[in-house]
């Protein structure tokens, strides 16, 4: 499944700005792949389809996407009017800031959806209270 | 159109997703928080200098018009509320500097808070209902984070509270604006203004207008859902109390003018007197409920809410000059209240706790701490010629010129309290001698004092020289109460609903 699962996540990206899909969506089926993983093999495995801290991946999203409203502000206008590029690229289709915008919402969503996922099942590790002593990952597996 | 009116939010949101991004450096993220908020000042004051002449700035998302895009508008309220948040943010920052310990830094702490800047921001210049929600969660968001940050077990106890009872609010919200959307068929605010002047539903008018209320109010702590406030108040470090009694409280407020000030303007004159009854209640039970306390940040707390009582009577008073009253009072207590947090705070650092019964002695250890908390208790309970004064003396003369005499009586009788009670703290902590030996203590540092003091001075200044900022909030208010001018400066002058029409044919 993770394949095309991430195959189908790109395709919403770049097919969302005027039909169904877009950058949250596409963000949510490719985490959602990753997510998938981690249900079946653990958080461990998971964690090694995209090696990455995924709280910077979601700041860099949120960089990237607010960065691609600035040049409207740099030409006078207001923030995140749209640019397009004159001609569709084959097989991307058009592209102009808010594509670029998008992906930025892409990885956001990525790295946000995860991270929580991630923090839910590793969360025994990050136990606030440490006088209460808590069941490690690995047993549960087993007692499921 | 204002193209560059969308700085104030991007220059947070772009300061915090890049101070994430290298949140290794601190020096690079302190510097960048520094830049962010800077940028917002000098924008703030631009924006303050300029409005007044030119009436509302307006500037639409992405460049879609008016009634069917976001529109960001900036009149004299929206522009005197960004300075003195990107204000009250720098002397914040400051303060953190000093005294935020690299365990918080470490875990994001700057970043939270120039979020929690973007969404105050972005809620003083939306002019649209829904995205005033979306600002609002940002900020709440931002400030969950900020007030459980740490973990320990008396900031996650306070931290739930907090939590819970606003998502009550937000949630009362929420349905305001479905109710609004279904009622009105918009949630642009110059749309809804002027739809509101023909719609013809007193009830379901009325009932909206309710729904705004007890949503914002629960926001600006008045009574009775105040009591999220003190019992969460005084568990984060003491920058975050200040920066939350300086700006959470007061976007409640700016909510309550803008919605009762704009859209519902018709509804104002039916809640006036309850309004009017709840800030009279307000005053007087955050008052009495601070002469229980033992606490310097929990007294302080109960202060926040006396105070929104008085900006709350600005609305009651239901007039363009009792708006601008109220707005000149809310402008004053931002500044003095955190200034008082932040020399409480101070006193509490250098005594390692903020019990007064184990405080005192430190108006020989450290008089200059004490000059500036008794300046700034002087201003808050309106001694002349502090800025208090001029606060309180202007929402008096309108209350008495609109024959509301038992508010205003009400108001008068609170500001006795409101000195005894902080009397009480300057006693406990500046004035009795210590039972330990004082000179044993840590003495202040330079960046704990120079944040409340810098503040204390403004309101000296603001007290001394008051004519301007009288005159900004005339008009200010002035431009709160014109719906015709707002609806001209968002959708032109034929209005939203000939723009709509235009389109939908």
């Amino acid at each position: 499944m993770l394949p095309l699962l991430l195959m189908l996540s790109i395709f919403m990206l770049f097919r969302g700005h005027n039909l169904p899909g877009g950058g949250f969506i596409g963000g949510l089926l490719a985490s959602s792949a990753i997510i998938l993983q981690m249900v079946a093999f653990g958080p461990k495995v998971a964690r090694r389809i995209l090696p990455v801290n995924y709280l910077i991946l979601a700041a860099f999203g949120v960089f990237f996407g607010a960065l691609w409203g600035l040049p409207a502000l740099f030409a006078g206008l207001p923030y995140m009017q749209a640019f397009w590029l004159p001609e569709p690229i084959p097989g991307v289709g058009k592209i102009g800031t808010p594509v670029l915008f998008d992906i930025g919402v892409y990885f956001t969503v990525i790295g946000v959806t995860t991270k929580i996922a991630l923090l839910l099942v590793e969360e025994p590790i990050l136990f606030p209270f440490p006088e209460m002593k808590s069941v490690p990952v690995d047993h549960q597996e087993e007692v499921a | 159109m204002t193209f560059h009116l969308f700085i104030p939010i991007v220059s947070p949101l772009i300061g915090a997703a890049l101070a994430v991004l290298l949140h290794r450096q601190w020096v690079v993220v302190r510097a960048l928080t520094l830049i962010s908020v800077l940028i917002n000042l000098g924008y703030g004051l631009w924006l303050m200098s300029v409005v007044p002449q030119s009436g509302p700035l307006v500037a639409q998302a992405s460049g879609w018009l008016a009634p069917f895009g976001i529109s960001l508008v900036a009149d004299g309220m929206s522009a005197l509320m960004v300075m003195l948040a990107a204000l009250l943010m720098l002397t914040t920052v400051v303060y953190s500097f000093y005294s935020v310990d690299r365990e918080r830094e470490a875990h994001f702490y700057y970043p939270l808070l120039l979020l929690l800047l973007l969404g105050v921001s972005g809620a003083f210049l939306t002019g649209d209902l829904f995205n005033l929600y979306v600002w609002f969660e940002v900020l709440l968001v931002a400030s969950f984070g900020l007030i459980t940050l740490g973990g320990s077990r008396e900031q996650l106890e306070g931290g739930l509270k907090y939590v819970v009872l606003n998502l009550l609010g937000s949630t009362a919200f929420l349905f305001g604006c479905g109710l609004m959307y279904g009622f009105a068929g918009t949630l642009n605010m110059a749309h809804i203004a002027e739809r509101m002047a023909t719609l013809a539903d007193p009830g379901l008018q009325t009932v909206l207008a309710g729904v705004f209320l007890f949503a914002f109010g629960s926001k600006a702590a008045i009574v009775p859902l105040f009591f999220w406030l003190p019992s969460s108040y005084h568990t984060p470090p003491v920058a975050v109390t200040a920066i939350f009694s300086g700006l959470m409280t007061k976007v409640g407020v700016y909510s309550l003018y803008r919605v009762f000030g704009l859209l519902l303007q018709n509804e104002l004159a039916i809640y006036a007197p309850w309004i009017t009854l709840i800030a009279g209640l307000t005053m007087v039970i955050g008052v009495l409920g601070a002469v229980a306390q033992m606490n310097v940040r929990r007294i302080l707390s109960f202060h926040i809410i006396s105070q929104i009582g008085y900006s709350v009577m600005g609305l009651g008073l239901a007039s363009a000059a009792g708006l601008a009253a109220g707005l000149v009072f809310t402008a004053h207590v931002m500044i003095v209240k955190m200034a008082l947090f932040f020399i409480g705070g101070a006193a509490e650092q250098i005594n390692g706790t903020g019990d007064l019964k184990k405080m005192g002695g430190l108006a020989r250890r450290e008089p200059l701490l004490a000059l500036f908390w008794f300046l700034g208790i002087l201003s808050l309970a309106g001694i002349p010629p502090l800025s208090g004064f001029i606060g309180k003396l202007i929402l008096l003369q309108v209350g008495v010129s609109q024959q509301a005499y038992l508010i205003t009586a009400v108001a008068a009788g609170t500001s006795i309290l409101t000195f005894f009670s902080m009397l009480k703290i300057w006693n406990e902590v500046f004035w009795k001698k210590s039972y330990e030996d004082v000179n044993r203590l840590p003495r202040v540092r330079f960046g704990l004092l120079a944040p409340g003091a810098a503040l204390v001075i403004l309101s000296v200044a603001l007290g001394l020289v008051a004519g301007p900022l009288v005159e900004y909030n005339t008009i200010a208010g002035q431009q709160l109460f014109d719906r015709a001018a707002y609806i001209t400066a968002v959708c032109g002058a034929d209005g939203c609903e000939a723009v709509y029409r235009a389109a939908v044919k």
